[in-house]
Formats: structure tokens, C-alpha cells, sequence
């Protein structure tokens, strides 16, 4: 019945119009340029994080087994040194995160769900203000102002709970002691670690919160029921982030504290174990070249410790998208 | 059990937005009431104001009585938590929490009220609710498996179930079959048949013949015009309204000629 | 319509519990609170002391006045509640102390001898003594220096770093391995990246070199992530319908990226620079490290040693002078005044160009 024709081409032979072919050649030459430009810049950011690795190394190889004297008074060798050094990265970080975790859900939970909502935005931005002071002025304002002013009740801690080990021994005169490092340590935390949290709190779908309350729950039964449940991986993630500010922290810990590294769980003396990062900026200017490739070593401890905790943050974060994707 | 509720000139507001106007209606014990009407007339939103759910978004508020057992649920004494506890509430899609195996989501409602409840105790109240929601049979062998692993239907039966082990005085749903599929939902619907015998249930749906399977009274809500609030048209025996109504907007809209 | 008889309530019993507590509890509880604290006070206790301790009975009086009037429930419910209106009390007392510190101590520095001179010690050739420069003009020109130096490597960088993850790496591996290392390059600790600078440059010019633009590689290590992130996120905003209409017209792909993506996007993206600028000019210590600090003004950032301004905070402090804390003040004054004010300027940009973005 039906009858089939035969058709011309609807397209005739290809590029027979030159001028198309001349604006997709010009076409291509600007495109790929411009996507090898890009491409570049993406593999730049790679070479620049391996050669941050591999200068920190490069220069810092020596350090790992200079003269026992350069070490000392601290140590004999590389590892106490970086050991002890690490302990105090350790501890101020460590007591920073017990402080500032607390307060962190706290302000979280308060911005997403106690807060009115006249209140929760300013709250939110006055939060961001905190995140944006340098930290050389957190540092100062931690020496000058806070350790003077809690020197009252850090000698009640130690005449009261002075049983504690925590508390003990020989007050410090000035108040610059470990406790107020890690609580400047704590503040300067705060932040980063309170917008992931409450960014996962708000994420908690509506749904599981009206089920909840439906229940006859109340906020917090609703919060313990719908909310923590949902946002515990997100927690742990904003409480390593922040956990990894602290490590790398230099101004605050080197400002309040004089310190050297030693390992003590005294908070309260003027006897102070020192940070990796507090130890170089106090130590970057010593003229001994041997000095500057371990304080470059040590650096390169740091850095892997934080690469480590932030890894670990990052893929708890992307496991906890991919479940709620 | 089952209480009846009356509900006196209620207005609804978000904010300064008068959302529903001026509603009364009786609605009876062991029975069950739905109320129909296009999307945007506030049929769900005056539904969430008899358990006072609403009250969850801000700025949200009602003038008017709601009585629930002869008592005023907006009288200044009560506590809305008290209120949420004892009317339960099934949501447009199954929400069991994720973290929580079956057996602790058909008691998570319990828990909140008694902190010490014995083994037993919570083996009868978890049997006793997933039989009553028609689920026991499928699940009683994997009570410890999370909720989430159920099929939706399944998961709307687990939150009824959830709702009624607490032993509530009224029951809300709201367009509990939205999110199921035919076989789930005529198993929801089998299932609030045998509900009606120890609950006043008060459902809200959009699909018409639902509503004409299982209700005994029927509400219909309109809206004048966009922007304007919704009301109350017309409430009667589900009967007489899917037969004749006795506004010619009601009719309109059962037979089909708009919404 | 008809009624349905009485409702009476059968057991005669009200259904919802009658006890509530009455709404102005809280204000009560409050107000107690403070009378507390200011009687605590009078009898001599130090008012951080009282006011502490008046917090801490609201926290206590609140949920036990609950507890007994209502259930445990409500109480344990109101208790978090009072804890988490406290944990806003304490996280806003620091920022507003160390606010009004700074602006309380830093005011009485700032002066205009102490914004135009240097801090070089020279021969007063009135007194003929020699004097300390007593000013701040050199580390402000420093740090403007040496960020600039810092937005000049990190923003063309970050930008089409940013373009080449949206526009061109949907989906291939090498991205995603791109986006994990700027993920990563987040945590970099600042004094880390001093190091990196430091390292880099002895390689070339041996220990102990020290240039401006040294510090500005240290920072930009620091900016390049946040640049990336803003700036990705920003060009993903852009809906593909505007994309595929400049292909349809038939306009190259880079044009499409250069004349519709990028101008569609920039509102966001300056705001996301204009942060990463506020955060990284107050960073101290890779500058410290990298650079160290110098008493004169210097403008060449390939040949020795630049102050910079939180280096000088830093070293003003570590003089342990009254005149040198006071000098210190200044200078932080001055760099929370830049800090705040990029902000400001950022999220005044933002809120200008978002409803562009979005619609």
C-alpha cells in the first residue's frame, strides 16, 4: 500500500558552507585554551598541596636526626622531642574541644530551634563575627585581659580542688597557664564547629520532627527522638573540624603561654607543655640552621596529624550526604 | 475512650494571614469523619489545630473552641504536649524514626510517658498495637529490624500502630494514603474500619471515593478565591453528601466540575 | 448540621492535665535571679562572681519550680532550655569582652602621629635623642602589600580552578580527587603554610631568605580553598537553561562561561574573595614565620623582610612594655576594624547580587 521514495539527503555534504568551518575552528582554539587554562589551575591546587609535602620534607629531613643537642634541654632525639611537643598539641586541643563541645550543641540547637526567629538570624551573624577576629587578637585579648582576670578563680580552683592533679601545684602569678589557653582555644573553635552542627540540625526532616511531637514529645524529647539521631555523624564531623583548628592553632597558644616542651597535666602553673605550632613561631628566629630544619620537621608532624583529623572529619561528613542524598 | 469533639467558630491565622474562618462542627465518638476539598482550602490545616500541631510553626494561632471530651484544648491550663499525647496523629507519608528498630518505634510514644516499663509490659503494648494496626503477622519476626526496611504501606501501618500504642483518645490522619500505592492503601483503609470500633477517627483526603468508602460524615472546605481564607461548606452523613448535598457548590465539586 | 448530644466527660475527670506553669515564670525566675546576683554583689562578692552564680541559680529555681508544679518531663525539658539559653550567654560574653577591650585599649593609641610614622628609632633633631618611630604606617602598608600580593596568586587560580570543577569535570575522576585536596587544604594549619613558604624559598635562595612575597604564597595557600569553595558553589547557582541558551545561539563554550556564567555569578563570587581576604589578613603566623618583622617602611615584596600588622600586634606585645601593649592595641583595633569592615562590605555585596543569583 504505502509507497517509499526515494529522499535527498536533508543534509548535504558537511563544511561545504566555509564559513562555518572557519568560526568552529576559531571557536575550538578559544575553547581549548580556555578549558586547558582551567585545567591547569585544578592541577596547580594538586602540585601545590604535594609540594607543600614535599618541601616540608625536603627541608625538614634533617631535622629528624640532627645533633642530640639541638634537642635538648627537652629531649635527645627527634621522637620525645616531636612526642612531647605533640602531647601539648594534644592536651590544650583536647582540653579546648571537652570546653567548647557543649557550648557548641548548645548554640547550635539554640539557632535552629529555640531561638525566635527575630533572633536566631543576628545570633547566627554575631557567630560568624567571631569566627572573623584574627587570632593574633584573640592572643592578646587571652594574655592581657582574660588570664589576669581569672586569676581569682584559678586560685580557688587550686585551693579547692588543688586534690585534683588537674588543678595542683604552684599557681601561676601571671593567670597565663594552660587552662586559659584552652579556653581562648575554645572560643576561637566555637564557630566552625557550631555552624556544621547547626547545619545539620536544620537539615532534620520535617517529617521526622512532627512525628515526634505528634507523639506528645516535648522540644527536647523531640530533639532526643528526631534531631540527634539524624545529625550524629554531622556532630562528630563539626566537632573534628574544629578539634583540627585547635591542633594547627599558633597566636593564641604562643601569646598566653610561655612554654617548652615537657609533658605535665598540671593546668594551673606557670610550668607549660608547648604546642608544635606555639614551638615555631617561638623558635622560628634562632640562627642555628639545624634548629630551623627540625622546627620544619616537627611542622611536617603537625601537618600530617591535621591532614589526618580532617580527612577522617571530611569523610564522615560525605558519608553522612550520601545517606541523606 | 473515643472522645467526640466540637469545634466553635474557629478562625486560623499564620501570623497576620486568617488561613480557615469560622469552622463549628460536631464530630462523634467511634465514628469516622473526613473532610474533603481542592488542595489549599485548609482542611489539613484545621485538622492540625485539634491536636494542636500547628502550633509548631511560628506565628501560627486560632481563635474560637476546640473541646475534646468536654474540655477547651486552647483553655490557657492546657499543655499542648498533653494534648499531642492524647490525640494521635498518622502523617501524608510514613515517617517511622530511621535510627529506631520496629519494636522501638511502636514505643516510642510510651516511653515518653513511663520511664520505667517492664519487658512485659512493652511486649504487650508493642503486640497489641502492630495487631491492631493489622501488621503483627508481617512483622513479629523481625521486630528488632529497622522501620525504614518495611514497604511504605507497611511503614503507615508501623506509624498507626506507633499512634495507637499510647492508647489515645482520638485519632488524626492526615492524607495517610498520599504516598501508598491501591493494595496499601485499601489495606490502611480495611484497617481503619476495625480503628472506628475503639477510636474517633478524623481523616483528611483528597480522593473523593476514599472518603465516601469510609466515612460516616463528611466535611467539605472551599475556598472563595485564592488568597482569600477557607471555610467550612457544608457537614453531614457521608451518605447524604456523596447522594445529595444540599449546597450547589458541594455538588459541584463531588461531581467532579472543578478541584 | 445537628448536635450530637452532650459531650460531658463521662469519669468526670479532665482529660489534659490542669497544671501549667504560668507563662511569666521564666521573667520571675529571671528577675530573682538578678536581685541574687546584685545581693551577692553588695555583700562583696566580684560581679563576674555574682552574676555566674545568679545564672546558675535561674538554671537550678526554673526546672525545680517546673518539676514540682508540672511533671519531670516539662522540667527536664525546661532544663535544657535554661542550658541552652546559657550556652548563648557564654559564647556572646567573650566576643563582647574582647570587643569592648579592644576598643577601650586601643582607642586612646590611635592617633594621627601613630597611623603616618614608622616605628624606626631616629635622631629627634630637635631634642637630639633618639626616639622610637612610635606608628603603625609600615605594618598597614606591609599587610596591604603583601595580601594583595595574596588575592594577585590566589583568585585567577581559584577562579578557574573553580570553572574547571563545574563547567568542565562533571562527573571525572580527577576532580573529585581536586575537590577532596581543596577540602583537604582547608584544615592546612596556617603556621604550616608559613613553613611551606619558608621551605619553598630556601630551596632557591637558602635558609634564613626573607621576602614579602613569600608571605603572600603562605597566604594564598590559605585563601585558594576558600576562593574555590565560594566560587563553585556561586557558578553552580547558575541555571543550565542560561548556558544552553548561549549554545543555542551558538556561542562558544568559553564565551558562554567568560560573557554568561561568570557575570551571572559575580555578586557571590566577589563576596566569597572579599571573605577569604577578611579572614587570611588577620593571619599571623606563617607571616611571622615567613617573613618576620622589620621597624621601617618597605615596599618591595622581593627583597627582605615586611611588617605586617598582626605582626606587629605580635611584636609590640612581645616587648612587654605599657608603651608596647598599648601599641599593640592600636594595631589590633585597627585590624578588627579592616576584618569587620571587608565583611560588611561582603555580605553587603552578597545581599545586592543574591536575588540575581537566584532567579
Amino acid at each position: 500500500m504505502s509507497v517509499t521514495r526515494e529522499r535527498p539527503p536533508i543534509v548535504e555534504e558537511p563544511g561545504s558552507d566555509p564559513f562555518v568551518a572557519s568560526s568552529r575552528r576559531r571557536r575550538a582554539i578559544g575553547d581549548r585554551i580556555f578549558s586547558s587554562t582551567a585545567l591547569a589551575a585544578g592541577l596547580t591546587i594538586l602540585i601545590a598541596l604535594a609540594a607543600v609535602f614535599i618541601f616540608l620534607i625536603s627541608q625538614g629531613a634533617r631535622g629528624f636526626h640532627a645533633d642530640p643537642e639541638v634537642y635538648q634541654p627537652a629531649a635527645n632525639n627527634f621522637f620525645s622531642y616531636a612526642a612531647k611537643l605533640l602531647f601539648g598539641t594534644a592536651l590544650s586541643s583536647l582540653l579546648a574541644m571537652i570546653i567548647a563541645v557543649p557550648f557548641a550543641i548548645g548554640l547550635a540547637l539554640f539557632i535552629s530551634h529555640y531561638a525566635p526567629r527575630r533572633i536566631a538570624v543576628p545570633v547566627a551573624y554575631v557567630i560568624d563575627i567571631l569566627a572573623a577576629v584574627p587570632s593574633v587578637i584573640y592572643g592578646l585579648w587571652g594574655a592581657r585581659t582574660l588570664a589576669p582576670a581569672s586569676h581569682g578563680l584559678q586560685t580557688w580552683l587550686n585551693a579547692h580542688l588543688g586534690w585534683i592533679p588537674l588543678f595542683g601545684g604552684q599557681i601561676s602569678a601571671t593567670g597565663r597557664t594552660m587552662l586559659i589557653a584552652a579556653i581562648v582555644l575554645a572560643i576561637m573553635v566555637l564557630p566552625i564547629s557550631t555552624a556544621i552542627c547547626r547545619e545539620v540540625f536544620q537539615r532534620t526532616p520535617k517529617l521526622l520532627e512532627e512525628a515526634a511531637l505528634g507523639l506528645g514529645a516535648t522540644r527536647w524529647e523531640m530533639i532526643r527522638y528526631a534531631v540527634f539521631p539524624h545529625a550524629r555523624s554531622g556532630m562528630v564531623a563539626g566537632m573534628m573540624l574544629g578539634l583540627g583548628r585547635a591542633l594547627g592553632e599558633t597566636m593564641a597558644v604562643a601569646m598566653v603561654l610561655s612554654a617548652s616542651p615537657q609533658v605535665t597535666f598540671k593546668l594551673l602553673t606557670s610550668d607549660n607543655p608547648a604546642t608544635i605550632a606555639s614551638n615555631i613561631a617561638a623558635n622560628y628566629q634562632a640562627e642555628d640552621v639545624r634548629i630551623q630544619t627540625v622546627l620544619i620537621a616537627t611542622g611536617l608532624v603537625l601537618f600530617v596529624f591535621t591532614f589526618l583529623v580532617n580527612f577522617v572529619a571530611r569523610a564522615i561528613v560525605a558519608r553522612s550526604e550520601r545517606r541523606f542524598a | 475512650m473515643a472522645q467526640a469533639i466540637e469545634v466553635s467558630d474557629l478562625d486560623i491565622y499564620y501570623g497576620d494571614f486568617l488561613a480557615v474562618q469560622g469552622v463549628s462542627m460536631a464530630i462523634r465518638p467511634r465514628s469516622v469523619t473526613a473532610f474533603i476539598g481542592p488542595s489549599g482550602c485548609g482542611k489539613s490545616t484545621f485538622l492540625r489545630t485539634l491536636n494542636r500541631m500547628h502550633e509548631v510553626i511560628p506565628g501560627a494561632k486560632v481563635r474560637g473552641t476546640v473541646t475534646i471530651g468536654g474540655q477547651d484544648i486552647y483553655a490557657s491550663a492546657v499543655d499542648p504536649v498533653a494534648v499531642r499525647r492524647k490525640i494521635g496523629m498518622v502523617f501524608q507519608r510514613p515517617n517511622p524514626f530511621p535510627t529506631m528498630s520496629i519494636y522501638d518505634n511502636v514505643l516510642a510514644g510510651a516511653r515518653l510517658n513511663s520511664r520505667r516499663l517492664s519487658r512485659s509490659e512493652a511486649d504487650t503494648i508493642v503486640e497489641r498495637s502492630l495487631s491492631g494496626a493489622n501488621l503483627w503477622n508481617e512483622v513479629k519476626d523481625r521486630l528488632g529490624k529497622p522501620g525504614m526496611g518495611l514497604s511504605g504501606g507497611q511503614q503507615q501501618r508501623l506509624c498507626i500502630a506507633r499512634a495507637i500504642a499510647v492508647s489515645p483518645e482520638v485519632l488524626l490522619m492526615d492524607e495517610p494514603c498520599s504516598a501508598l500505592d491501591p493494595i496499601s492503601t485499601s489495606a490502611i483503609e480495611d484497617l481503619i474500619h476495625e480503628l472506628k470500633k475503639d477510636y474517633t477517627i478524623v481523616i483528611v483526603t483528597h480522593n473523593m471515593q476514599q472518603a465516601a468508602r469510609v466515612s460516616d460524615e463528611t466535611g467539605f472546605f472551599n475556598l472563595k478565591a485564592a488568597g482569600e481564607p477557607g471555610h467550612l461548606v457544608e457537614f453531614d452523613a457521608t451518605e447524604q453528601m456523596f447522594t445529595k448535598p444540599s449546597l450547589p457548590e458541594t455538588e459541584a465539586y463531588i461531581s467532579g466540575r472543578f478541584g | 448540621m445537628t448536635a450530637v448530644g452532650t459531650t460531658s466527660n463521662a469519669r468526670g475527670d479532665l482529660m489534659f492535665s490542669g497544671r501549667t506553669m504560668p507563662r511569666s515564670a521564666p521573667l520571675i525566675v529571671i528577675v530573682g535571679g538578678l536581685v541574687l546576683a546584685g545581693l551577692l554583689t553588695a555583700v562583696g562578692l566580684g560581679p563576674v562572681a555574682s552574676i555566674i552564680l545568679g545564672v546558675i541559680a535561674v538554671d537550678i529555681a526554673l526546672p525545680v519550680w517546673t518539676a514540682v508544679v508540672v511533671n519531670r518531663r516539662a522540667a527536664t525539658d525546661r532544663l535544657v532550655t535554661c542550658l541552652v539559653w546559657t550556652a548563648l550567654l557564654c559564647a556572646m560574653a567573650p566576643l563582647v569582652w574582647l570587643l569592648v577591650t579592644t576598643l577601650v585599649s586601643g582607642i586612646p593609641a590611635i592617633t594621627v602621629h601613630f597611623l603616618t610614622h614608622d616605628m624606626q628609632t631616629k635622631l629627634n633633631p630637635v631634642t637630639f635623642k633618639m626616639e622610637s618611630g612610635g606608628g603603625v604606617l609600615h605594618a598597614l602598608i606591609g599587610t596591604l602589600l603583601v595580601t594583595f600580593g595574596a588575592i594577585v596568586i590566589s583568585v585567577p587560580l581559584g577562579l578557574m580552578c573553580a570553572i574547571y570543577l563545574v563547567e568542565y569535570g562533571r562527573g571525572k575522576q580527577l576532580p573529585r580527587m581536586v575537590t577532596l585536596l581543596v577540602d583537604v587544604m582547608t584544615g592546612i594549619p596556617s603556621i604550616v603554610a608559613g613553613l611551606f613558604a619558608l621551605a619553598l624559598f630556601a630551596q632557591f635562595g637558602g635558609i634564613g631568605t626573607r621576602m614579602g612575597v613569600m608571605g603572600s604564597v603562605a597566604l594564598s595557600l590559605l585563601m585558594i580553598p576558600t576562593v574555590v569553595r565560594s566560587t563553585e558553589e556561586m557558578i553552580r547557582l547558575v541555571p543550565d537553561d542560561l548556558r544552553e541558551a548561549a549554545y543555542a545561539l551558538g556561542v562558544s563554550r568559553w564565551r558562554t562561561i567568560v560573557k554568561v556564567v561568570l557575570p551571572t555569578s559575580i555578586g557571590g563570587i566577589v563576596t566569597g574573595v572579599m571573605l577569604a581576604i577578611s579572614r587570611v589578613i588577620g593571619e599571623t603566623a606563617p607571616l611571622l614565620v615567613a617573613i618576620g618583622s622589620i621597624d621601617v617602611i618597605q615596599t618591595n615584596l622581593f627583597s627582605g623582610r615586611i611588617q605586617t600588622l598582626p605582626v606587629f600586634i605580635m611584636t609590640e606585645y612581645e616587648t612587654s612594655t605599657p608603651q608596647g601593649y598599648a601599641f599593640a592595641w592600636g594595631g589590633a583595633l585597627l585590624l578588627i576594624a579592616i576584618v569587620m569592615v571587608l565583611n560588611i562590605i561582603a555580605r553587603i555585596i552578597g545581599s545586592i547580587f543574591a536575588p540575581k543569583i537566584s532567579g
